[in-house]
């Protein structure tokens, strides 16, 4: 599919802060969708239309305005569902973010089911967030951590994973496309082999579920994590998607109002799902945005979004590929999606960010929460840029020939 | 292309005067900026009279935490450690010809020094208290 038949201007109208001009009169180049994606107009809009019409707490009021309310967050339960695959809503539980979500699982699930001396394995290009919460329980309940390797090409290596699997782990959790090297890795195929070994699978999708089509059912997930924050939606709210049966034999998360179906002065029943995971007034206005903005995905279509950022990609790994003394770290075009993280030589990704910045262009530089990543490739930083829906190729030339003129001024 | 990249820092990043090691040394402090991975090794020699003879920094960074530590060392051979102590943010500020970095920023360029008073004291307090007088 090339970029023309994408229509990306028009895509482009739907993202007000687009049209924001920085450093005077630079149009803003953001190449950081993998941190936070932009907004469309009716993910704002319906936030700001449920505050203006709507605003009333859930689930328990009568009156109209909370019946209403009500309605619209349990509808965006579904479409995210619907989004996911998900059989049901009761599947769908609603946290603040990605980190939660894993925590949720760390905290309850896993504290019912694990014990001294079981196996979690997790992988070298984790974020933090799919590494810290094991590490807490590893040592609270003496469990024994193993990582997949990452291979030079920043790909899992695959035969390494099946001799893990021999230790008959508890659990696998990975994530399902890296947010530092962009490798999509083969997940259906890794929970399989996880699920032949008896292990309960948790998939990390803060970057796959914004990028391309994520299936619960297909993948034959147990539990998938993702932040809406990264797919055109609000901050504040993430998704835990877990398999009935599982979710049904967990624990409560966080104690409190909405998770319990009767309390007395010294017990309680814990509500049905999902709202048993889902205690206190969760954040309403973040939920109906989050539906608009799977509907705004949707609308464009996944398998549309997914082909246009892969033409994106493979012209940016050509373009940067152009500049001396530039190294890409990450797998070829084919294997990623896209997120571009390089070092250029004798400069800081430090210096590098800033000085695109001040020619308008928004990319991230450090160690993108993945510091044992880049340890593995013994950087002690990278600069990356990322691509979204928004982002077009012309927009690549800028960041091209703004490298070109960083390099410059080192000489 | 920008102010912040000044010829000096540009010229002090490139080629520093100032780095290496120093073995055996009499203060050596090192820290490092989490943040941004930038991490400064600082070493120094003194006289009987307390007064700085040869100093070095080692480590890795952005040209601003650098640049900030090259310009840093040179400014104290030759001076007494008491008043190498009363250096303030503001005076190395001022040699790197900076004066309005971000919060980020501020933390690259400040680092050197951070070090620096931290060795010369000989515990980590004054560092945090620099940190501390930034917010
Ligand atoms: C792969 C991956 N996992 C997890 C996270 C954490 O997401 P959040 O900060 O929304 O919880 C991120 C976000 O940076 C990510 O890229």
């Amino acid at each position: 599919m090339s970029s023309h038949s994408f229509g990306v201007e028009r895509v482009r109208a739907d993202f007000p802060i687009l049209s924001r001009a920085l450093q005077g009169n630079k149009p803003l180049v953001y190449l950081d969708s993998t941190a936070t994606a932009q907004k469309p107009l009716s993910v704002i809009r319906a936030m700001d239309d449920y505050y203006r019409n709507t605003n009333a707490n859930i689930h328990r009021g009568v009156h109209t305005l909370a019946e209403e309310a009500t309605a619209d967050y349990e509808r965006a339960r579904e479409r995210i569902a619907a989004f996911i695959g998900a059989r049901s809503t009761s599947e769908v539980i609603f946290t603040r973010n990605t980190t939660e979500s894993i925590n949720l699982v760390a905290y309850s699930w896993a504290r019912k089911n694990l014990s001294s001396g079981d196996v979690i394995i997790l992988t070298e290009m984790e974020h933090h967030s799919n590494l810290v919460p094991w590490q807490i329980l590893a040592e609270e309940k003496n469990i024994r951590l193993e990582f997949t390797p990452v291979t030079d090409e920043g790909e899992l290596n695959l035969q390494a994973y099946q001799n893990l699997l021999e230790l008959r782990p508890k659990l696998v959790a990975f994530t399902q496309m890296s947010n530092v090297l962009g490798t999509i890795n083969p997940a259906e195929e890794m929970i399989r082999m996880a699920h032949e070994v008896g292990a309960v699978v948790l998939i990390d999708a803060a970057q796959s579920a914004p990028h391309f089509k994520v299936d619960v059912q297909k993948l034959k997930a147990d539990f998938l994590a993702f932040s809406a924050h990264k797919m055109c939606g609000p901050t504040g709210i993430g998704v835990l998607y877990g398999r009935r049966d599982l979710l049904e034999a967990m624990p409560p998360f966080l104690g409190g109002g909405d998770m319990i179906k009767k309390v007395t002065l010294r017990g309680f029943t814990p509500n049905e799902l999902p709202h048993k995971f889902e205690a206190g007034t969760p954040a309403i206005a973040e939920v109906i945005g989050f539906g608009a903005a799977v509907e705004y995905l949707e609308q464009i279509g996944m398998d549309q979004i997914a082909a246009y950022e892969h033409t994106l990609t493979r012209y940016a790994l050509d373009r940067l590929s152009e500049i001396s003394g530039l190294k890409v770290i990450g797998p070829p075009a084919e294997k990623k999606g896209g997120v571009c993280s390089f070092t250029l030589e004798g400069i800081h990704p430090h210096d590098i960010a800033q000085l695109l910045d001040r020619e308008g262009i928004a990319v991230r530089a450090g160690h993108h929460c993945a510091m044992p990543l880049h340890q593995r490739y013994g950087l002690p930083a990278t600069t990356r840029a990322s691509f979204y829906l928004y982002n077009t190729l012309e927009e690549i030339d800028f960041l091209a020939e703004a490298l070109e003129k960083t390099k410059a001024l080192f000489g | 292309m920008d102010d912040l990249y000044r010829e000096v820092i540009i010229e002090h990043y490139k080629n520093p005067a100032y780095r290496g090691v120093l073995e055996p040394n009499d203060f050596s402090f090192e820290d490092e900026n989490p943040l941004c991975g930038d991490q400064i090794r600082i070493d120094l020699r003194v006289d009987e009279n307390n007064r700085v003879t040869e100093a070095a920094f080692s480590g890795h960074g952005c040209a601003i935490s650098q640049a900030s530590a090259d310009l840093l060392l040179e400014s104290i051979v030759g001076k007494p450690l008491g008043e190498v102590k009363k250096i303030s943010k503001e005076d190395l500020l001022d040699l790197l010809g900076l004066d309005n970095l971000g919060p980020v920023r501020l933390k690259c360029a400040l680092l050197s020094l951070k070090v620096l008073k931290a060795g010369i004291y000989g515990m980590g307090e004054v560092g945090d208290s620099l940190d501390r007088d930034e917010e």
